[in-house]
């Protein structure tokens, strides 16, 4: 005999999307938008969403770029923001032209699909938002074209204003023409390091200097003879010592010479005159929707780090989820040519269309082979041991007192020694005997397990600050390889959204009615004392007992 | 696979209520071992809303006693701190609030009644739409993850041990008793068999040829950035159950649960539902003053419960060296009285502090196969495999 269901169990009542599109694309850059174009020449409905002009809060804590609250005030303007970013971007109104979707000034926080613990949802579904309130978008394709974020290594004093990631200066430049930013030191002297040098001359902002831990430029010689030529200095074999200024600012950056052990080398300091420091040493994929999603992640250093699983069509090992552009790996390459992330997009748009039977094979396949090859480049090669360089060096020359998460204020240190947050002030023996080594004693090395511990990354910016780092500094103090080291968990919201923000307007009647805090179980919070007395939760379906029944 | 260096007493499940009755059997010289499929307090145990106010429980008093003495006869932090609050914003929750408080006062402990001044002096996050509340005088909570590492931690101080990564595949029986747990790293000999699984307590009764009924469940929860502190953290209300951490984020759940299929042995996934929103809602309903307050995280857990939503702790006739310890979903602020409730089956065969006769196996020897599906509770799902899950209760 089977009764009604649970009326407290979400049978019946999983949330709906309030939409439901064939191809949602998330993400407005190159790839994202000939994704689009390319499905929705196929006659596909796309809904193609990006965050920019991000809200401006949101901006404030480095979220989703590393901004370092170098935001002129008309970034509070969203009006005109919202002008520079399809100006900035032609394409988009060229998606716009060819039938798409085009929703800016949204993001999205989540990705929610059924699996083996969660079945009752209608459709995979994306939660969408913009600065007012929150929806549900229902998909039966996606395609992820999120991009990369900058890999922030910190130093004394990398929590002054000022202290920002390259792709965040980018943005901030060309995107919003809102950089409020005059003299900036570069550092790293890859292509993203020149071209982030190269791009803030062009744009008016002075380069003190590009500083670089390597012996050599990492990058194009050319570019750097270019880049010399106009007057910018390049320090190899360089590090950073501290950023110095008055209250939260910054208004100089020490460096220092290095040696062959990327150790200092005294009386080598030299301070050089800044507003601003610019990471410019790497980028990593932004792979936190594509997580959610389902997708499954793999460690390749070459590509940035932690990527998806892709096959040719660049669809991930969810069937209905593809990836493509700076999110399904980042290389110099990507950089020198935004062909490659056009073309990633194009398969990714293609590969959709046809599993919707929108594109027949065949046509597809002569579509496809419309597609150039991507041009021959340099193979690329792996990116952590040269992050490991310069964050052993800034050890060496910043010492273990430094904060390796902003948010929770967590120290190297208290990172590697597992320390409890200073706000407990605990101290006991038995705490100072644990370290990273103990826990090593008992099982592999794990970053959620340490974050859980020490709180580094526990933080509003969502660990984007500080993810890397924390993984680099525990494979060092481990004797780890980085990729040993599992990939900490993404969570929704994978943005930091505001309750009111989050707050659904279309809550069904039934969620209000049968709420309750736990099970609904009248005998779960009984008195055992007194035999038959139950308590149960005020609902639309049950009543409070207060009485024996 | 050979046999490997076992122990006095093993205990499967390294959840919040294996590693309390590991760390009470260590603490008493016991030689223990405790096996974990993956890290300690890894599920529900370590990702709950960390309430430590049970009175109605037979392990109710202990557990009030127990708790202001954890951090230091852990040695480590569990970041326990005292009271409850109950914010009512109707009648109906006032009366509920209200019934919590009295059966603590049956207990012999004392609370008192707010009214919307005092709750707002209290608790500046309230609105204009709390028409009343409750302070408990008892009651607290504690943070989850850090208090099931200081168990771990301190059980192993007393020179217990825990293998992590181990996942138990079976139990060898010889002339009526279990003498040792098969696991994926080898077999470990035993005396006492502790069997604390989680949702997956049900598969090792199985396997012993008892039947435990257990219904596991997927639940969520909600996290803010951090807001100052609070004078009481542990505030709760308008179908909410959390606290404000000492960090000073508003840790939440409630809400719908989604009843799942019977978990195999892997660890299951721990996805979210768009419910984050509903949960949001509620939140911003019972604080209007932190309606602005941003989500950080979210995450869910699956949970087990017995048809009367009450725990297992009991010994098995037969074979009689072994003791099963589910907690029905609501192990975490019971955990250091259930332990010991559990380390004291072990050591005397019956629980001295608590009479633990409502907690018996036997009342469940009627009830049907097909209890489920007659309570309703049941996944929409086909049975999927490799649908799993946790390691202790959620609270």
């Amino acid at each position: 005999m089977r009764r009604e269901a649970d009326p407290r169990s979400i049978a019946g009542k999983a949330p709906r999307p309030e939409r439901h599109v064939a191809i949602v694309v998330v993400g407005g850059g190159a790839a994202g938008v000939a994704a689009a174009v390319e499905a929705a020449g196929a006659g596909v409905e796309v809904l193609l969403v990006d965050e920019n002009p991000v809200d401006n809060d949101m901006m404030a804590m480095d979220v989703p770029l590393y901004f370092g609250q170098r935001m002129q005030p008309s970034v509070r303007n969203r009006a005109l923001m919202l002008a520079r970013v399809v100006e900035s971007n032609p394409a988009l109104t060229g998606a716009y032209e060819a039938g798409v979707d085009v929703q800016l000034g949204t993001c999205v926080w989540g990705a929610f699909v059924n699996g083996p613990t969660m079945q009752q949802l209608d459709a995979p579904m994306l939660g969408l938002a913009d600065e007012r309130r929150s929806w549900l978008v229902g998909y039966d394709r996606l395609i992820v074209a999120t991009g990369a974020r900058d890999v922030v290594l910190g130093f004394p004093g990398w929590e002054r204003a000022g202290v920002m990631g390259a792709n965040a200066l980018f943005s901030l430049l060309t995107r919003y023409r809102a950089l409020a930013a005059r003299r900036v030191v570069v550092l790293g002297s890859g292509s993203l390091g020149l071209r982030t040098a190269t791009r803030a001359l062009e744009h008016g902002v002075d380069v003190a200097a590009i500083v670089e831990v390597a012996p050599r430029v990492r990058g194009d010689a050319q570019r750097a003879r270019a880049l010399e030529a106009r007057g910018v200095p390049i320090l190899t074999s360089h590090t950073v010592r501290d950023a110095r200024g008055p209250v939260g600012e910054v208004e100089s950056l020490v460096v220092v010479r290095v040696d062959d052990a990327a150790k200092p080398v005294a009386g080598s300091e030299r301070e050089l005159a800044c507003d601003t420091v610019c990471l410019a040493v790497g980028l990593t994929p932004s792979v936190e929707l594509l997580a959610l999603a389902g997708a499954r992640l793999r460690f390749d250093s070459a590509l940035g780090g932690w990527v998806p699983a892709l096959d040719e069509a660049v669809r991930t090992s969810v069937a209905t989820v593809f990836a493509a552009g700076d999110c399904a790996g980042f290389h110099d390459g990507m950089l020198a040519n935004p062909e490659l992330a056009r073309r990633q997009g194009r398969l990714a748009g293609l590969a959709a269309a046809e599993s919707l039977g929108a594109l027949g094979r065949r046509e597809a396949a002569l579509q496809r082979a419309t597609l150039d090859g991507p041009p021959p480049t340099e193979p690329p090669g792996e990116v952590h041991g040269h992050w490991q360089a310069w964050l052993g060096s800034l050890i060496h020359a910043g010492g273990w007192e430094v904060n390796v998460c902003q948010c929770e204020e967590v120290t190297r240190r208290e990172l590697v020694e597992t320390r409890p947050p200073r706000y407990l002030t605990w101290q006991s023996p038995q705490m100072s005997a644990r370290s990273l080594d103990t826990l090593l004693r008992d099982g592999p090395i794990n970053q959620d397990q340490i974050k859980r511990l020490t709180r580094a990354g526990m933080g509003p910016c969502q660990s984007r600050r500080c993810r890397e780092q924390v993984a680099l500094l525990l494979a060092r103090a481990t004797g780890t390889p980085v990729d040993r080291i599992p990939l900490p968990t993404f969570r929704p919201p994978i943005r930091p959204l505001p309750l009111s923000v989050l707050w659904p307007g279309d809550e069904p009647p039934a969620m209000r009615g049968d709420w309750v805090s736990w099970f609904g179980i009248p005998t779960q919070f009984s008195p055992h004392w007194e035999a038959g007395m139950a308590i149960d939760e005020p609902t639309a379906h049950g009543r409070l007992i207060l009485s024996d029944e | 696979m050979s046999e490997r260096q076992g122990a006095a007493v093993v205990i499967i499940g390294g959840g919040v209520t294996g590693l309390s009755a590991g760390w009470w059997l260590a603490r008493a010289g016991v030689d223990v071992l405790v096996l974990e499929r993956g890290i300690v307090g890894w599920e529900a145990s370590g990702r709950n809303g960390g309430g430590a106010t049970h009175v109605y429980s037979p392990f109710g008093l202990e557990e009030q006693r127990l708790w202001p003495q954890m951090d230091e006869l852990l040695g480590y932090p569990t970041e326990y701190q005292p009271y409850r609050i109950g914010v009512a914003l109707t009648e109906p929750q006032l009366a509920l609030a209200r019934r919590w408080a009295e059966i603590g006062a049956m207990r012999g402990f004392r609370w008192e009644a707010l009214d919307r001044r005092q709750l707002k002096e209290l608790v500046p996050i309230v609105g204009d739409s709390a028409i009343g509340g409750t302070y408990l005088h008892f009651g607290g909570h504690a943070n989850p993850q850090r208090t099931v590492q200081a168990y771990a931690w301190a059980l192993q101080d007393h020179g217990g041990r825990i293998l992590q990564h181990t996942t138990v595949t079976g139990l060898t029986v010889r002339g009526g008793r279990v003498t040792a747990v098969e696991t994926t790293r080898g077999t470990f000999g035993a005396d006492t068999v502790v069997v604390a699984a989680g949702p997956q307590t049900g598969l090792f009764a199985d396997m012993l040829g008892v039947s435990l009924p257990l219904a596991p469940a997927r639940v969520e929860m909600i996290a803010t950035e951090p807001i100052p502190l609070m004078r009481c953290g542990g505030v709760a209300g308008n179908g909410l159950y959390g606290r404000q951490t000492l960090r000073g984020n508003l840790v939440y759940g409630g809400g719908p649960h989604e009843w799942i299929n019977v978990p195999d042995m892997a660890a299951p996934d721990h996805p979210n539902t768009p419910l984050v929103r509903n949960l949001a809602r509620r939140l911003a309903e019972l604080f209007p003053g932190a309606a602005h307050v941003r989500l950080i995280r979210a995450w869910g857990g699956v949970v087990e419960n017995t048809p009367d939503g009450l725990p297992v702790i009991d010994r098995l006739a037969s074979p009689d060296n072994v003791i099963l310890a589910t907690m029905s979903s609501v192990g975490f602020g019971l955990s250091p009285a259930a332990g010991r409730g559990v380390s004291e089956l072990v050591l005397h065969g019956r629980c001295q502090f608590a009479d633990l006769s409502a907690l018996s196996l036997g009342r469940f020897a009627e009830t049907p196969p097909d209890w489920r599906e007659r309570a309703g509770w049941v996944s929409a799902g086909t049975p999927v495999a490799g649908a799993a899950a946790g390691d202790g209760g959620g609270d």
